[in-house]
């Protein structure tokens, strides 16, 4: 188990490396440079030039390159070209913020989307199964963004039920209880994370209950049957079990979210959140932001797949780690 | 003769075809009786019906694409075990009939160890505590003759091979000390040696706690060796029933001739070639009309194609044939 663990470690580093380099080459190569003037901001290529020299890219990009992996195995990620502060300031601002709704969707989409499929395959071909399984398909196939916008119009404008962005009352924020604070994050959260679970959980479901359904048709299922169990818990326990194996796959892949956070939806409802940032960045030019993102998103995914390695041996005995069974 | 435990009268499993191409009627009309504490062997080539009539009697056919036609009855302890409650047959699954199946590998959840798939059914029936009845499935392991059964306890199916999972499959049917086992196809996914382990582990198993075996298997090897009487079936019927012995010096129906003649036998020249029956047995959904054997029987005549035979007693105790021979027995004398 522990040498299996620092071989993923090894690895996992390796790629986030290989992640940071990639992603400031290719930024650097995209053509476009930062403090380019626009219409509102007339600025003296004198200045662009001094800006430029300040933060060093008028050197070889070798230079820079060398430059910024020894600033950054220092543990400084840079500073914001566009945001004029450091970016570990940025960053702790917008991780928190995006934690909270992709952990708050990520928990819609499964806790949801596996009640809904267990519920359909253990009502397989019945009419509630028929409903729901297209409801999931039409979640699962509509855009997030559609239906940010469809719910911000419903219950924000004309219900006027929920905020229509944002993460807290710019105004009131301050002067609120702890539980007043805590209500009005809530309720600024709802919309956005409703949106991004539903759209998530459609896909689950109909992922679930195609799982459950193949579990059911196994040998051994028939023989808890011949045992004498209830019907409950030869679902809930004999197949859902063998059923939630793929499930991890699916929650190890969607696991790099919590951090990446969703551009689209983060822009309709104006979630100070890192999908935000990263999309306003990669406008902007903003090297050093768009390679700090592209460090949390690769840390994540690399996270995401051992998280979902160890949740794997956990729940499958066949791949335990260490004692028994075959390593993975 | 005693009581029969387990008395099966017209049993119908019919299963609708995907895409409406029919009806398939694979258990079309079967009758017979189990006796407390005795082995029945029911054989028959693959797509004949036995496995679909064993797992009628528990019911465990899926529905759809399947179902047991109204006016089928198997009557166990004095109920129709085909009208029961779902509760009520809960509380004879597993209990008093219990079943082991062709594949012992995919028979057992691989998630969970074998300690806890053997204490469920304790657990469920008898409302054993989880320490008590991880203590039955120990006594059941040693039961069933597994090495070092303290260790197996723990393991998961993967770990363990085929002939040690048909033991805990065995340990498992066997934890509340049914009347009933049912059988289906035990041996046929294990090596010959483990196979013969496993049917000596059954006889010493029914000679000690007196359940009723119901032993489904195409070898007839298995039954001559192991049945006290045997079922034959073809084409979703009952085409022969006897005692053993009476089975193997008498058997009247052509199609049980069949399956014995392609069997190899000691008191045999060996050089002989093995005898096999012409043909296949016929789709499930397109029975042929009179005797459903009529196609493949050497020999059939204009009775046989237009008329169905019923079940005719031979005059041997307890021998049933479905063969118009049985009525005109000068027939066979003609033609060899």
């Amino acid at each position: 188990m522990t040498a299996w663990l620092v071989r993923r470690c090894a690895a996992a580093i390796a790629i986030v490396f290989a992640v940071v380099t990639l992603t400031f080459l290719l930024i650097h190569l995209a053509p476009g440079t930062p403090f380019v003037p626009s219409d509102e901001r007339v600025l003296d290529p004198a200045v662009v030039d001094g800006l430029r020299r300040q933060f060093g890219l008028d050197r070889p990009l070798g230079v820079q390159y060398v430059r910024y992996v020894v600033a950054l195995l220092h543990g400084d990620p840079g500073y914001s070209f566009s945001l004029r502060r450091p970016i570990g300031e940025v960053l702790a601002t917008t991780v928190p913020n995006t934690l909270l709704l992709s952990g708050a969707a990520l928990a819609i989409d499964f806790l949801l989307g596996a009640a809904i499929g267990l519920y359909q395959a253990a009502r397989a071909r019945h009419r509630a199964d028929v409903v729901l399984g297209n409801a999931t398909l039409f979640l699962y196939s509509v855009p997030t963004f559609w239906l940010g916008l469809v719910l911000v119009l419903v219950f924000g404008q004309h219900l006027a039920w929920f905020p229509v962005g944002g993460d807290r009352n710019p105004v009131l924020y301050p002067s609120l209880s702890l539980l007043g604070r805590l209500g009005d994050r809530a309720w600024h959260l709802a919309l956005p994370a409703l949106t991004l679970g539903l759209v998530g959980a459609g896909g689950t479901a109909r992922f679930q209950r195609a799982a459950l359904l193949e579990v059911a048709g196994q040998d051994f299922i028939r023989t808890a049957r011949a045992k004498g169990l209830h019907e409950r818990r030869i679902w809930l326990v004999h197949t859902l079990r063998n059923a939630l194996l793929p499930l991890i796959t699916l929650f190890g892949l969607a696991l790099p979210f919590l951090l990446t956070g969703a551009v689209l939806i983060e822009t309709v409802f104006s979630w100070p959140g890192m999908g935000k940032l990263a999309a306003d960045a990669i406008f902007t030019r903003d090297y050093p932001v768009v390679t700090a993102a592209a460090l949390l998103a690769s840390v994540m995914v690399v996270l995401g797949s051992l998280v979902a390695d160890v949740l794997y041996s956990v729940a499958d005995p066949r791949i335990r780690l260490g004692k028994g069974g075959a390593r993975a | 003769m005693k009581e029969p435990l387990l008395r099966v009268r017209d049993l119908k499993t019919y299963f609708v075809t995907e895409r409406g191409r029919g009806t398939a009627r694979a258990v079309d009309g079967v009758s017979f009786d189990l006796y407390p504490g005795e082995t029945l062997g029911i054989v028959g080539e693959s797509g004949c019906g036995k496995t679909v009539t064993s797992l009628s009697i528990l019911r465990l056919i899926p529905e759809p694409p399947g179902h047991i036609r109204p006016g089928s009855f198997i009557e166990f302890e004095g109920r129709n075990l085909l009208t029961l409650s779902p509760p009520e047959l809960r509380a004879v699954r597993g209990n008093r009939i219990a079943m082991i199946f062709q594949e012992p590998m995919t028979s057992l959840n691989p998630v969970f160890t074998v300690g806890d798939q053997i204490a469920e059914a304790a657990i469920v029936h008898q409302r054993l505590s989880r320490r008590a009845a991880r203590a039955r499935a120990l006594e059941m392991l040693r039961l069933v003759g597994i090495p070092d059964p303290e260790a197996r306890l723990d393991d998961y199916p993967h770990q363990l091979s085929g002939g040690i999972c048909q033991r805990v499959m065995i340990a498992m049917a066997l934890v509340c000390h049914p009347q009933v086992l049912i059988a289906d196809e035990p041996t046929t996914a294990l090596d010959v040696t483990i196979q013969a382990q496993i049917l000596e582990l059954l006889e010493r198993l029914q000679a000690e706690l007196g359940m009723a075996i119901m032993l489904i298997t195409h070898d007839l090897g298995i039954v001559a060796g192991s049945a006290d009487r045997v079922v034959v079936m073809y084409a979703g019927q009952v085409v022969e029933t006897a005692p053993t012995p009476e089975l193997f010096t008498r058997a009247q129906h052509p199609y049980t001739e069949g399956l014995m003649a392609s069997v190899p036998r000691l008191d045999r020249p060996p050089a002989a070639r093995l005898h096999s029956i012409p043909g296949n047995v016929p789709a499930a959904t397109d029975w042929p009309s009179g005797c459903r054997f009529h196609p493949r029987c050497p020999y059939a005549w204009d009775k046989c194609r237009a008329e169905e035979p019923p079940l005719l007693e031979t005059g041997g105790a307890g021998h049933t044939a479905r063969c118009w021979l049985v009525a005109e027995p000068q027939r066979r004398m003609r033609r060899s």
